[in-house]
């Protein structure tokens, strides 16, 4: 037997085209039945509508945007967008999970229901409550747009977000002046700004993700038998060093496959950064969709993206987990 | 303001395509079915204040419903005999083609997509609408020009959000909009502050800025529209009949309001008006009402149940009303507004 994951994301990516070309097959069987106008219409999905200038406009991004651009720039945008705010929510739940879940097993008292409370707390409510709670102890408690809070040379805060100084480069290797945010009529403009929505999702998607990951990894240590602690003991290890040369190593094996899962649906949760107004791709969507009537179309772009994303996540964490996985079986 | 999710899209194409082929396969029959059953079935909102709302004791009131209420008693000679049937804004017209209610009269905009593909007729224009601005008045802006660089909150997926960015680009003015999927979570973003400015339809703005703002007066709503929203009844296509009372009772209500009929002085001019236009409206001239298939009276029970359409106005969303809104476009024709009655005779 090869390593596990090198060879199971192959064929992940061949089913996932198969189930496809079996949808397709199975609508165009469809086409011709009464009554049955959609499979119809799917059929005919085109996706010409991409070239067109989308005429909406979008927040914040990493890509320049303007209502003159086009759809698929749109779309390029949500999706850019999707991965600004998952990728460090995923950085955040892995870090500060991975301390819960140490510290849910920590030998204090103290340590350990700290930990406890977190954990049954942020997994045990809904994530959009959360987002929306968090959102709008943003929107209340951040300082009026008039009156913003100066928290150091050139970075404000107030209920736009937090701005501060972005280096600008006019085409070459090193950047040629900085881009400092200014006080204007309607609150700071220019550098490089987190939005409260922005920060809502990404706080609030990695906060609560960590809960669960932490649950992952105690469960993982837990699997450890408790002999390899005491072996590691008579060796004279530390506490750090146990965990870090003896435990996690082989923890590890059974925390992988399951903070896989746990990624991917912190990716797909992202979606619900539409609830407090982050323009991600399914946004995007949804406003391309009623400009358009273009339902299906859009839809079938945003069931890409993500399956796009997942299939990576996997591959990725495939790769990682050849790394971590016991070696010598062959 | 129109809104919807994608799912409910998709399944309204379903029942949207089964739904449209027996339309036109009974004309003629809605106004013997409302006078069998007695009451008119009037589609409204759940809840718009001034257009239709329910009060405390579940009695419904607002431009929308006095339009229906003036049809009860055209045809049926009671304006209390409507049904009110609220519909959300994705259930609607399925409603209208199903034949669930008579007419639709939801704040509902007339445009041609809506016209020519949902088998639905639009009568008479009963408000005209446009998106505008609602601001703080701490920002001491008096026009949308002075909205350069501004954020603004409104809903996603609606004609309002694609407005603001037409606007935007026409005006030379780059503005930020932050959208939120609910219309809930847009307004209550804006009165955090977030937003130095929110827009819907400016009739949506009025009720938003009465009922939801912390304190109505530090809020004011820019003079500019930047969008037509003509607001509209409308019915099953098919039945020209019904149609055509459901087009006419509106149009003598202008009509009424152009010849200074009132509720108040109705009965007094029935009995001694030498005007004939004035006549033919209050049942004493022409008979008019034969070829709608109604009695002489029709006009003169419509204006007599809820008044003239200014009077209609000025109640539900004007000055007698807690919206305030000025007549500005829903003026009369000779008085700088659009209203411009079909002449009934």
């Amino acid at each position: 037997m090869s390593p596990r994951g090198a060879v199971s994301r192959v064929p992940a990516a061949l089913w996932v085209l198969l189930a496809a070309a079996a949808s397709a097959a199975a609508l165009w069987l469809l086409r011709g039945v009464p009554g049955l106008e959609a499979p119809r219409d799917w059929l005919q999905a085109h996706f010409g509508f991409l070239e067109q200038p989308a005429g909406f406009g979008i927040s914040e991004g990493w890509l320049d945007f303007d209502s003159g651009h086009s759809y698929a720039r749109a779309f390029a945008t949500g999706v850019t967008n999707t991965l600004r705010a998952a990728v460090p929510a995923a950085l955040l739940a892995v870090a500060l999970g991975t301390m819960l879940g140490i510290g849910r097993l920590a030998p204090h008292l103290l340590v350990r229901a700290v930990c406890t409370a977190y954990v049954e707390t942020l997994r045990n409510v809904p994530l959009l409550v959360q987002l929306l709670m968090l959102y709008f102890a943003l929107t209340h408690l951040l300082p009026d747009a008039d009156a913003p809070l100066r928290i150091g040379p050139d970075v404000w805060l107030d209920k736009g977000g937090l701005a501060m100084p972005w280096p600008v480069w006019d085409g070459g290797w090193w950047p040629t002046g900085l881009d400092r945010p200014e006080r204007t009529a309607f609150g700071v403009a220019g550098g490089a700004a987190l939005s409260p929505e922005y920060l809502a999702i990404t706080l609030g998607l990695g906060l609560y993700s960590a809960a669960f990951v932490a649950e992952i990894v105690r469960a993982g240590i837990q699997s450890v038998s408790a002999g390899q602690k005491l072996a590691a003991q008579a060796l004279g290890m530390r506490g750090g060093q146990q965990l870090r040369l003896v435990v996690l190593p082989q923890a590890l094996r059974l925390i992988v496959p399951a903070l896989t899962n746990q990624l991917l649906s912190l990716t797909k949760n992202s979606s619900l950064a539409v609830a407090v107004g982050y323009p991600e791709v399914v946004s995007v969507a949804n406003t391309s969709l009623n400009a358009t009537g273009r339902a299906f179309e859009c839809l079938a772009i945003v069931m890409a993206v993500y399956l796009l994303l997942s299939l990576l996540t996997s591959a990725a964490m495939g790769i990682y987990n050849a790394r971590v996985a016991l070696r010598g079986w062959q | 303001m129109q809104k919807s999710k994608p799912l409910a899209l998709a399944a309204a194409a379903f029942a949207l395509a089964g739904l449209l082929a027996p339309a036109g396969a009974h004309a003629g029959k809605t106004l013997d079915a409302v006078k069998q059953r007695g009451s008119v079935k009037c589609g409204v909102t759940n809840g718009v204040a001034g257009f239709s709302a329910p009060d405390t004791q579940g009695r419904w009131s607002g431009l929308d419903v006095d339009s229906c209420r003036a049809i009860a008693a055209a045809v049926l000679g009671d304006p209390q005999k409507v049904e009110f049937v609220p519909l959300n804004a994705q259930q609607r017209f399925a409603a209208l083609q199903a034949g669930e209610i008579d007419i639709l009269a939801r704040n509902t905009t007339w445009n041609l997509t809506r016209d020519a593909s949902l088998g639905v007729s639009f009568t008479t224009i009963n408000y005209y609408d446009g998106q505008g601005f609602l601001v703080p008045k701490k920002l001491k802006i008096s026009s949308a020009k002075q909205l350069k660089g501004a954020t603004i909150c409104t809903q996603s997926g609606t004609t309002n959000e694609k407005n603001v960015a037409e606007w935007s680009r026409a005006q030379g003015l780059p503005v930020k909009t932050v959208v939120f999927e609910s219309f809930e979570a847009s307004f209550k973003a804006f009165f955090s502050g977030r937003c130095q400015a929110f827009t819907t339809d400016t009739s949506a703005l009025a009720g938003l800025r009465n009922k939801e703002a912390p304190n109505p007066d530090d809020y004011v709503i820019l003079p500019e529209l930047i969008s037509k929203e003509p607001l509209a009844p409308a019915v099953k296509r098919g039945d020209d009949e019904w149609f055509a009372i459901a087009k006419w009772v509106p149009n003598a209500l202008i009509e009424a309001e152009e010849l200074d009929i009132t509720q108040a002085n109705v009965d007094q001019l029935r009995a001694d008006s030498k005007d004939p236009a004035q006549q033919r409206l209050l049942g004493t001239g022409d008979d008019l009402g034969k070829l709608l298939g109604l009695d002489k009276d029709w006009s003169f029970r419509a204006i007599k149940a809820v008044g003239n359409y200014g009077e209609m106005f000025e109640r539900n969303v004007g000055a007698k009303s807690a919206l305030k809104l000025p007549r500005g476009a829903n003026n009369l024709w000779n008085k700088g507004g659009l209203l411009y009655a079909l002449p009934v005779k």
